[in-house]
């Protein structure tokens, strides 16, 4: 099979290569320095529904599999049983956010958090405050980072022909490079290149652009930040000198506002020296930020004031003071510098003196080290072999350093919770014990939210409580902007984990809800935060992303969500226009589509870029996939705003415009139509025209259009797409066949399409194209090929499809003989097999047979649901063949390979219904025989399986036929019972039950009794199933041996310490009383009660209230025998007495409603009714519960009288329980209270009485 | 009350009680209180309708006046609520 792969790879990487060599244009790789080519993806996926949240394993398998290995989901499975780590019982380790991300999703880093905007609505018409940006601003930076972006894209485009003219003609080169000289600056279009899938695309290419041509910039983290300045309008020399010189650090001030400021405002520019902003730059040292590779990452490094770190901490080598020097380094250092004295401390030279310890003395010999050795003297890998100071195992006396942390975390005052390295450079400043008295007011509030923030992120349950409700009611004293520039810079930590993200975005919501209006010239800010949460993988994040900017827009209002979002619709990033899009879909869903759609108009038919017309567009998409039928009532306006799309001139806009087609007709379906219309013509036109990666998605929009249609127009279209569709069936590329066959289906599906159509047009080309091994080895294609094949053979029967792949499941590749089998098997089940004639029946039974018995992989229910399926199917049918089968299953049950032998047993329990229908009973009983003699297993899943298939042939041919005979078979259960595994306790409890229930006389009661002794350790499983059938067993083998012995069993069961033991042997008990019927377990019962052991007594009287609460009505008869025991219990001092007696109160009051019983229950009532100021909530519930009984039974009347004395007691806490108890009387008969009110008397106003009660005929 | 008390089933169940109309709480006096019973009676008289045909007979009316007038008496069933003492 891996020379098949290979192979595969090999004839894919040609093929590449050779279009890589028709395309006149390679420049990428000169750009991008080399970079592998091979690493990128070879296919865009063209339906990018990941985010509608189908299947994220899927997707997961899809993405990894360039590599070959087993489905994902088989990893994740956790193994059941065994250890008893956090993770099995639900409870995630904290996890780190961007561990998960992909390079993608990392680009939300590059982000900067944009500065605060100006506020039209609240400004009115004064003039902005230079020091914010205006809309106006924004807009401008945007076009000119564009210009900026063409104009790289141009020199670059020059150079290369330049070297491409230089090698062609050498002379001329000189003239061309002046040329290009001065072309630089014009903004040009950018030359368009001759193959669609050539084109940058949006993953990989366009942020890196800027990454290469300069020099000297080595985090491409940061695309642009920095760069803009040499761009700006008005540059002021001492600045750009300054960025330059400190390249990674120009991330930082897009972190903060205020250093960003400068860079739109001219008041900054004016003032190239305002203290902070200049401070920091200086500070900062150079080293710095090629010491972090992730410098856009930690963008508030210099919000940490008054730790510039000294010296020191530039070297090469941190030491450990420079270690410690707190918040000066970043996380990613702080943990490389924890793993490398971890490797270092593993792999120093080993000493003689351990190596002695390691050897044995004798037998060995210490060798002479050659003359020619030299120790490595070069210092760089003395570097490397010297171990850093902090794992030095020598000892040094200590230095006094005050300064030192020494790992450990200073103490936090004031009773903040415990803070991690990688948040001193956001909390540190609460480490500095300053006095507060002497910080200015806001300095405080920064300090007093700082605080808050902290508890919230890594505090206890309740200091997060507590300081999340501060943090909300005092959102609006602190002011927007404290906040959010507190809190959004947390959100961009690149170690944030989960929970800490969650409680973050929790943080905003409250706030948001809080500040309302306020929030205004902070939308783009959150929005830069929040964003990428839209796009997570994580269900819950992009759920919770979509309340904030609900909510957002809700408090912002559409005005200024427009205005936040526009510039980044037609930004350069492809990153930021997706995620806008996303969160434009959110906001349409927030404010409905109608408001937003005049500004989706506009967008959609901008002409000044076509990102913008793309973004627009796909905004149309991701509201389809959002609001889903939702769509319905704006759809023909939603096309209608897109429909132009089609015949764009940039084949991304055609491609963004068909799928949000698709997305919008599959969100209308099965209605809207009508609404398609327009856009049937430009789309049946364009399939003839288009090729590749545009053609893949029109045929997906034709793809669920033709659904929606009428079945006369369905038909058409179809035999329309057809042939464009056949012709694609060759196409290589994956992501087309995945499409093709999703049309194909849908084609099929819809119902004007003939049978016979499809069988002499589609069927003969999609086999010879789509039925082949590769499609196997993909698992995406192969779930949509099955699923398609289905589909087909819905309309065309199963004799032609099964017809023409039976042949296969001989063919020599695995994984295609079990796509053959599991498209048998599904087609089988689906539709029956009275199709399938004699010759394709036993070319069917010969190539199950021989799949089943050739498989080798571990995934092997596949064969073996196909073989249950045809067999089944197959019915009567299968007679001559079983033979032959139960010959493969027994010389299979003695394979040597355990799981050859599970699978054998397994597939006999799904063949025994059918061997019974086709009279084979004495094969069944050579098989039982079989299965007897291999109850020795030792390998417990199989055994499970035998114990499995032994019960299925039991069930079948029932107990008198049974060979082994049961006397024999239940004495060899016995011991197995004793075995602690799942499955094995599972089966064979289920087998000895059945023997219990119908064959009971067959075994010696003493036999029962062992195994009963046996079942009372299986009351320990884990497995509730395990545990109910053993409770079950009880009780049948109570009716077959009679009560006294088990329920003497059982009552002794009572003593032991283990809770749940004791409850299961209390259910047991009731259950054997309700088989056995009460009388013959009560007068045990309840002397078992006179035993003066609190553990006996709880026992007793919970088996009480199982009992009562399963038989029901039959307790009318024990009622008063039990009621004496009840009283007492009900007056013991022990709490659990009066609980357990309430409880089975209850069930007695409900078992005899409306049988007589009430003065019994009155009585016991008055036990019952003194317990209602208890606060223990078990009790008080019990107690509670048990009123409510004697409500139904009684009538509210009796129940009210109790009730009226205390509810205007002068007391209020007995007045609360009086009225708790009349509310739930009242709730549960109010109509029933009327007639049994007291009557009040009139007072001096008011009229009390109720006079039609009065009235008499 | 104990803070594990605090979120269990009991404590909410005064507040789901709270939910419905005609409930009552440890602070209702007595004119809430026959407000409430007198509302239910009406409503009760009301929904059953031998009950109604019953009082119509006694009193010598038709059903439907019966009914009118006892959703009439539903509005202020037991006259003004009287002055609160400590206002």
């Amino acid at each position: 099979m891996d020379t098949e792969i290979a192979k595969t790879q090999e004839e894919r990487r040609r093929m590449e290569q050779e279009l890589a060599s028709l395309t006149s244009l390679t420049y990428d790789r000169d750009l991008y320095g080399g970079t592998d080519r091979d690493t990128y993806v070879s296919s865009i996926p063209v339906n990018d529904d990941e985010d509608t949240n189908v299947d994220s394993m899927d997707s997961e398998v899809a993405r990894r599999l360039a590599s070959y290995t087993a489905p994902k989901s088989l990893f994740n499975e956790v193994p059941r049983g065994g250890e008893d780590d956090d993770n099995n019982l639900g409870f995630k380790k904290p996890s780190r956010i961007i561990d998960r991300e992909d390079d993608y999703r990392k680009r939300r880093f590059s982000r900067m958090i944009s500065p605060e905007r100006h506020d039209a609505f609240a400004a009115g018409e004064k003039t902005p405050d230079p020091s914010v940006r205006t809309y106006a601003e924004v807009m401008k930076e945007q076009a000119l980072r564009k210009v900026e972006e063409e104009t790289l894209k141009e020199i670059a485009q020059k150079k290369k022909e330049e070297e491409e003219a230089a090698k062609a003609e050498g002379p001329k080169r000189r003239n061309r490079w002046d040329q290009s000289q001065d072309n630089a600056d014009v903004p040009a279009k950018k030359a368009k290149t001759s193959s669609d899938w050539d084109l940058p695309d949006a993953t990989p290419g366009i942020g890196r652009w800027d990454a290469t041509p300069t020099p000297g910039r080595v985090s491409d983290a940061t695309p642009s930040v920095g760069r803009r300045n040499r761009w700006d309008e008005t540059p002021t020399p001492g600045r750009v000198a300054d960025s330059d010189a400190t390249p990674a650090g120009g991330v930082t001030p897009g972190a903060t506002p205020a250093g960003m400021t400068w860079d739109a405002t001219p008041k900054g520019l004016a003032t190239p020296t305002p203290k902070r902003q200049r401070s920091r730059w200086d500070e900062t040292p150079a080293t710095m930020g090629s010491a972090t590779p992730m410098a856009g990452a930690t963008p508030a490094a210099a919000y940490t004031p008054g730790i510039t770190p000294v010296g020191a901490i530039d070297v090469a080598t941190p030491t450990p003071s420079a270690i410690n020097l707190r918040g000066a380094i970043t996380p990613e250092q702080y943990n490389l510098l924890r793993w490398e004295k971890d490797i270092e401390e593993r792999n120093r030279p080993l000493t003689d003196e351990e190596l002695d310890a390691m050897f044995p003395q004798e037998g060995y010999k210490i060798l002479e080290p050659p003359a020619s050795y030299v120790p490595i003297r070069t210092p760089a890998r003395k570097l490397l072999a010297t171990p850093t100071p902090m794992g030095t195992p020598l000892y040094q006396i200590p230095e006094e350093n005050r300064g030192q942390q020494f790992d450990v975390p200073k103490e936090a005052p004031g009773g903040l919770p415990f803070m991690k390295p990688e948040d001193y450079q956001y909390f540190g400043a609460l480490l500095n014990e300053e006095d507060e008295e002497e910080l200015s007011p806001d300095e405080q509030k920064e300090r007093k939210i700082m605080k808050l923030l902290l508890k919230v992120k890594n505090g206890t349950p309740p200091q997060r409580k507590t300081a999340l409700r501060q943090l909300t009611d005092k959102a609006r004293e602190f002011g927007a902007g404290p906040l959010f520039n507190r809190i959004l810079p947390l959100l961009m930590q690149p170690t944030l984990e989960d929970q800490e993200r969650h409680l973050l975005v929790k943080v905003i919501d409250r706030v948001l809800y809080k500040l309302d209006e306020l929030v205004r010239p902070y939308v783009h800010k959150i929005l830069v935060v929040i964003e990428p949460l839209l796009i997570d993988e994580d269900y819950y994040a992009r759920v919770e992303g979509r309340e904030i900017i609900s909510n957002l827009s809700k408090a912002a209002g559409l005005a200024t969500m427009i205005a936040a979002m526009r510039p980044d619709i037609d930004n350069i990033d492809e990153y930021v226009r997706n995620t806008t899009a996303r969160a434009f879909s959110v906001v349409a869903s927030a404010l409905g589509i109608p408001a937003l759609l005049p500004f989706l108009k506009a967008v959609c038919q901008s002409k000044k870029s076509w990102q913008a017309r793309h973004t627009g567009i796909k905004i149309v998409q991701q509201i389809a996939i959002l609001i889903g039928c939702a769509v319905l009532p704006h759809l023909r306006s939603l096309v209608e705003i897109i429909e132009h799309g089609l015949n764009d001139e940039n084949q991304k806009v055609r491609t963004i415009t068909a799928l949000s087609l698709a997305a919008l007709a599959e969100a209308a379906a099965p209605y809207g139509i009508e609404s398609f219309d327009s856009v049937l013509k430009p789309l049946w036109k364009g399939i003839r025209s288009h090729r590749g990666k545009v053609l893949a998605a029109f045929l997906k929009a034709i793809g669920f259009i033709i659904p929606l249609m009428d079945a006369l127009y369905a038909s058409y279209y179809t035999k329309e797409v057809m042939f464009i569709l056949i012709r694609e069936f060759q196409s290589p590329d994956e992501e087309m066949k995945k499409i093709v066959l999703k049309v194909v289906k849908q084609c099929v599906s819809t119902e004007g399409v003939e049978a016979d159509y499809i069988r002499s047009d589609i069927l003969p080309e999609f086999f010879r194209n789509f039925w082949v091994r590769r499609m196997a080895l993909d698992r995406r294609n192969y779930k949509q090929l099955v699923e398609t094949t289905m589909e087909i053979a819905n309309k065309v029967g199963v004799a032609d499809i099964v017809g023409r792949i039976v042949e296969d499941l001989k063919d020599e590749s695995e994984p295609y003989r079990r796509m053959v089998m599991e498209t048998i098997e599904k087609v089988v089940a689906n539709l029956g097999a009275s199709d399938i004639d004699a010759r394709l029946e036993e070319l069917l039974i010969d190539g199950i047979l021989y799949a089943f018995q050739e498989q080798t992989s571990d995934d092997a229910n596949v064969m073996l649901n196909g073989f249950g399926a045809v067999v089944n199917a197959l019915g009567q049918r299968v007679k001559p063949y079983l033979p032959q089968i139960c010959g493969t299953i027994k010389w299979r049950l003695n394979n040597k390979s355990a799981k050859v032998r599970q699978q054998a047993a397994d597939l006999i329990s799904r063949i025994a219904v059918v061997m019974k229908q086709c009279q084979e009973e004495q094969l069944m009983g050579h098989l039982g025989v079989v299965l007897y003699e291999y109850l020795g297993e030792e390998y417990p899943e199989v055994l499970g399986s035998i114990l499995g298939a032994l019960k299925a042939i039991v069930n079948v041919i029932g107990m008198t036929k049974m060979t082994p005979p049961i006397k024999d078979l239940l004495p060899r259960l016995t011991p197995i019972l004793k075995n602690r595994h799942e499955k094995v306790q599972e089966n064979c409890i289920d087998l000895v039950g059945r023997i219990a229930d119908r064959g009971a006389e067959f075994v010696p009661a003493r036999e029962w009794m062992r195994i009963c002794f046996e079942l009372l350790e299986m009351l320990k499983a884990h497995k509730k199933g395990i545990r109910r059938a053993t409770v079950n067993t009880f009780g049948y083998i109570a009716k077959a041996i009679g009560p006294q012995d088990v329920l003497a069993t059982l009552l002794n069961n009572l003593k032991v310490q283990e809770r749940q033991n004791r409850v299961c042997t209390t259910v047991a008990i009731a259950i054997v009383a309700e088989t056995c019927s009460p009388f013959t377990v009560l007068p045990a019962l309840m002397n078992e009660y006179r035993v003066p052991e609190l553990n006996v007594q709880n026992g007793v009287l919970k088996s009480l209230s199982f009992l009562f609460e399963y038989i029901g009505e039959m307790g009318k008869d024990y009622i008063y025998a039990v009621t004496p025991l009840l009283e007492d219990a009900l007056m013991d001092r022990d709490l659990v007495h009066r609980q357990t007696a309430a409880s089975a109160v209850k069930h007695m009051a409900l078992g005899v409603a409306g049988l007589g019983c009430e003065d019994a229950l009155i009585h016991l009532l008055n036990y019952v009714w003194p317990n209602i100021f208890e606060t223990s909530p078990h009790v008080i519930n019990a107690v509670m519960e048990a009123i409510e009984g004697m409500r139904v039974a009684l009538g509210p009347a009796v129940v009210l009288n109790y009730c009226l004395q205390g509810l205007f007691h002068p007391a209020r806490k007995v007045r609360e329980v009086y009225w708790k108890i009349y509310n739930s009387l009242y709730i549960g008969s109010q109509d029933a209270l009327v007639a049994a009110y007291p009557t009040l008397e009139d007072e001096h106003n008011n009229e009390y009485s109720r006079p039609e009660l009065m009235m008499f005929i | 009350m104990q803070a594990s008390d605090r979120f269990n089933i009991n404590s909410q169940l005064e507040h789901l009680q709270a939910k419905y109309v005609g409930t009552g709480h440890a602070d209702l006096n007595r004119f809430e209180w026959a407000v409430n019973i007198h509302r239910d009676s009406y409503a009760s008289y009301i929904g059953h309708y031998p009950m109604l045909a019953y009082f119509a007979i006694a009193q010598n009316e038709s059903i439907g006046r019966e009914r009118y007038n006892f959703l009439q008496k539903m509005l202020l069933p037991c006259g003004l609520p009287p002055e609160r003492e400590d206002d």
